[in-house]
């Protein structure tokens, strides 16, 4: 059953469109890749389907969450949703993270938030999480400041935050880009045990074709705004059928020929 | 940064053709600052060479009037005229605001520009300077100086140009040193290019708008500073007229002349709100990558 | 953190030292004899010499400096010109209404000025919000004494509900009429500290809204609010410290002006007495103490600062 659906989505700033007519959607289990360069909207689109883009960009079409549109919604009926239903991996763990709040109760704050929970029990949460993210040594980490962190550590927290309270979408916007090569492969490992684990449906935003394809099996890509191709990973790469994704499935290749394949699972 | 700004930036910078610079001119705070700074300007040079009455003229007859055909903004209580009163004062502060800006910018600058280029002893030493002159308000050196040399425009002037000296010293020396630090400084000196020629190809043009609305800013810090040594009586000495004098006058007198309080407060008021809405328009104007930020940062 | 408060106050007892050099090079080195300033055109030599004498600037500019810096240190300011009172005594003798005036001012625009700062930058699309940064800006623009002018006459001789000004003979003998007469005063002060504070509190709080981690928080299903309230405190701490200092001096400052727009006999008042009367020993004595007040509160906000934000003790 479809949580997430997106139709006819459009985003403007000051009358210029910034995205264009985005349609798609996400069941649970789906592990969908959304690739575009920098500019192209993918991360404005990511930051619509929570209603969290800036004021002053306007946006129509709409954005169906369990069925119920949200899209121009008030705020109170996008806390609803906000971390519960739907979360958010951001690229950056460093600034994503207050850097005075022990990451411990930065994970233990939306457990209160949306479960009730009191405090020593939603650290107990949080300590369980930093496990379930292998994050060493759990309960003294979780007192640590995100700076006393490595930069893979940091978003491991910002997994455990994110996954906190059981949400059925999770979108992770470039989540690896921030990081080291080989801590990215970490993550990336983590990231498909955990959405296997916790049967959370993956929106996965990058620029890097090898990386979205070592994880999604649906792949949207995205171009000045629009969805430019859409089509399950193995398709696009052999038989891409936009010119632009063309261009990315080729540079690629060019790329992995030299390096050694990714992550990339074979798909079940 | 993470993506979602940079994208929003991105596209924004990808809308930031000439034509929308252009409309930057138009925005309602530069034109409302450049208003008002323009009504005062006009009413201090229009001094010049017309003023309803002389500088000493007194009309007896009619001391403490109010505001009619023959005094325009009333009298005071020996009669002299209000609004010739306030057309000179604003002569006297857009004057010692000017000198003392320069003043401020002739010390400022070069301080700001040594401790940024310099090493770090320099740089140090110059910072403890600064925190030394902020800390030492412009007031406490007024009435040091009207000590020992007793009340005059030139103390006036020099008072508030170097307490105003030690902001611009730090804005300089914090703006500078960020253009030194950039990649394509650190590029331009691998070549050899000297510390001078960094300075006029690189720092100057990347700093001069930061500072002109620094300097802008600095004006209305002026012209209130001018305005309070005078009430206190440390300012220009009379007759030459000054807002800050005939307000210390129009307080004695309040009780039956209210009026006289309400013109050159106002005055003050104008020029100063006129001068920051003005600053923070040509900020606008000058500065794409702050309004970038802005726009951005705007959630 | 120990090592960091040593050179601190090296720092601080340097700054003091120049403070205190720059107070007697600005009167003493300059061009111009202050005895020859102080008295009226005509005066003998013998009263020239004899002030010369008193001023100690019949002595050689070195010796003279020695002098001060060593008075300095064992906190004798001298005396005055013309009453002979100790300096030190004379200023102790002000501080019962400047020291109420500055801090009774200096608490309430806090508590006035901190909600509505935050309030603003939440609201600041908001035509409230809007309405209270531009009330804020006119605050700023205009100039405290004027303010004072406009407060007592509406209170004072339109309603007549406080007295215009002055200080009661008595001091804090009579509490109520002490009080009464400050109210005015506290109330002028607050006005032009707070249009300051909230513009400060604004820009610190609307710095923290632009955060990532607030819109992480927003991300998690936090209002705008809350995800202020908890995140603000901790982040904003630092600067709202450093707000707090700038704003004390300001408050102590702004009293040298607030004490002549209500004839209050404070030490503000007592210096510019001694202004216009040329009785620089007092002049020097308080703007030494007033400055070294400013660097000594520099001092604290920058240990404070510390304290309170682990970034900072981690850099030392």
């Amino acid at each position: 059953m479809t949580i997430l659906e997106t139709t006819g989505l459009t985003i403007t700033l000051n009358g210029q469109p910034l995205v264009r007519d985005v349609s798609f959607g996400l069941a649970a289990r789906d592990r969908v890749g959304l690739i575009g360069e920098s500019g192209s909207g993918k991360s404005l689109t990511a930051l619509a389907l929570l209603g969290l883009l800036p004021p002053g960009m306007r946006t129509s079409g709409r954005i169906l969450i369990d069925g119920e549109d949200h899209l121009g919604a008030p705020d109170r009926q996008w806390r609803r949703v906000r971390g519960r239903t739907v979360s958010i991996v951001f690229q950056e763990p460093l600034t994503a993270l207050d850097p005075l709040m022990p990451v411990g109760r930065q994970i233990a704050g939306p457990l209160r938030l949306h479960q009730g929970l009191n405090r020593s029990d939603a650290e107990r949460r949080a300590i369980e999480w930093c496990d379930r993210v292998h994050l060493p040594d759990p309960a003294r980490l979780v007192r640590a400041l995100p700076h006393e962190l490595s930069g893979g550590q940091r978003q491991r927290v910002a997994l455990a935050m994110a996954l906190a309270c059981r949400p059925r979408v999770l979108i992770a916007d470039e989540p690896t880009t921030a990081l080291d090569v080989t801590v990215q492969a970490q993550i990336l490992t983590l990231l498909d045990e955990l959405i296997e684990d916790t049967g959370v449906a993956l929106l996965f935003i990058s620029h890097d074709l090898p990386v979205v394809a070592g994880l999604a099996r649906h792949l949207l890509v995205m171009r000045t705004g629009r969805l430019v191709e859409s089509g399950p990973v193995d398709d696009v790469l052999r038989r891409p059928r936009s010119d632009y994704a063309r261009q990315l499935v080729a540079s690629a290749a060019r790329v992995t020929r030299l390096a050694r394949p990714s992550v990339r699972r074979e798909d079940r | 940064m993470s993506t979602p700004l940079v994208e929003a930036v991105e596209t924004i910078e990808a809308l930031d053709t000439p034509a929308r610079r252009r409309r930057g001119w138009r925005s309602p705070s530069f034109v409302l600052g450049a208003a008002l700074l323009l009504a005062i300007l006009v009413l201090a040079l229009m001094s010049l060479v017309w003023s309803p009455y002389g500088l000493d003229h007194t009309d007896p007859a009619a001391r403490l009037a109010g505001p009619s055909a023959r005094h325009w903004a009333g009298t005071d209580r020996l009669g002299r005229d209000q609004f010739t009163q306030l057309m000179l004062g604003a002569r006297t502060a857009v004057w010692i605001g000017l000198a003392s800006v320069a003043v401020a910018f002739v010390i400022g600058v070069p301080l700001g520009l040594l401790a940024a280029a310099a090493g770090r002893f320099v740089e140090n030493a110059v910072v403890g300077v600064i925190d030394i002159v902020i800390a030492f308000p412009t007031l406490l050196l007024a009435m040091l100086l009207v000590t020992v040399y007793g009340a005059s425009t030139a103390v006036a002037i020099s008072a508030i140009g170097i307490g105003v000296s030690a902001e611009v010293a730090r804005l300089t020396r914090i703006s500078a040193s960020r253009v030194f630090t950039q990649d394509y400084v650190l590029a331009a000196r691998t070549c050899g290019t000297g510390p001078l020629m960094i300075l006029v190809r690189h720092v100057l043009p990347n700093i001069w708008h930061t500072l002109l609305v620094q300097a802008a800013l600095a004006f209305g810090v002026a012209v209130i500073a001018e305005a309070s040594l005078s009430y206190l009586g440390l300012g220009t000495p009379p007759p030459a007229p000054s807002w800050g004098r005939m307000l210390q006058e129009a307080q004695s007198t309040v009780s039956v002349a209210p009026w006289n309080v309400l013109l050159p407060g106002l005055a003050v008021a104008v020029t100063v709100v006129g001068v920051n809405l003005l600053g923070d328009g040509l900020r606008e104007v000058l500065d794409p990558q702050l309004r970038q930020e802005r726009q951005a940062a705007d959630r | 953190m120990l090592s960091y408060l040593i050179r601190r106050v090296a720092w601080l007892i340097g700054s003091l030292f120049v403070a205190g050099s720059a107070v007697f090079f600005l009167l003493r080195v300059l061009p111009g004899d202050p005895a020859v300033t102080l008295l009226a055109v005509g005066s003998s030599p013998d009263q020239i010499d004899a002030i010369r004498h008193q001023l100690g600037t019949d002595r050689p500019v070195l010796a003279q400096y020695g002098h001060w810096l060593g008075d300095l240190v064992t906190g004798n300011l001298g005396n005055s010109l013309f009453t002979q009172m100790p300096v030190l005594d004379q200023i102790a003798g002000r501080l019962p209404v400047t020291v109420p005036l500055a801090l009774s001012a200096f608490m309430l625009s806090i508590v006035v000025a901190v909600p509505i700062g935050v309030f603003a930058a939440v609201r600041r699309r908001g035509l409230l919000g809007v309405a209270v940064s531009t009330l804020a800006q006119l605050g700023i623009a205009l100039p405290i004494f004027w303010v004072g002018i406009v407060v007592v006459w509406l209170v004072a001789v339109q309603w007549r509900a406080l007295p215009p000004g002055g200080f009661p003979r008595t001091g804090w003998q009579d509490p109520g009429a002490a009080l009464q007469s400050l109210v005015l005063p506290v109330a002028t002060l607050t006005i032009a500290q707070g249009s300051v504070l909230v513009r400060y509190v604004r820009s610190a709080t609307l710095d923290v809204l632009s955060q990532e981690y607030v819109r992480t928080a927003r991300s998690l299903g936090y209002s705008l609010p809350r995800a202020l309230w908890r995140h603000g405190p901790r982040n904003g701490a630092a600067t709202v410290v450093q707000i707090l200092g700038i704003l004390l001096a300001s408050s102590l400052l702004g009293t040298v002006v607030i004490e002549s727009v209500f004839a209050l006999p404070g030490l503000g008042s007592l210096l510019l007495a001694s202004v216009k009367s040329r009785d620089l020993p007092i002049v020097q004595g308080t703007v030494f103490l007033m400055t070294a007040t400013v660097l000594v509160m520099g001092l604290v906000v920058d240990v404070v600062q510390r304290l309170v934000d682990p970034r900072l003790r981690a850099r030392t």
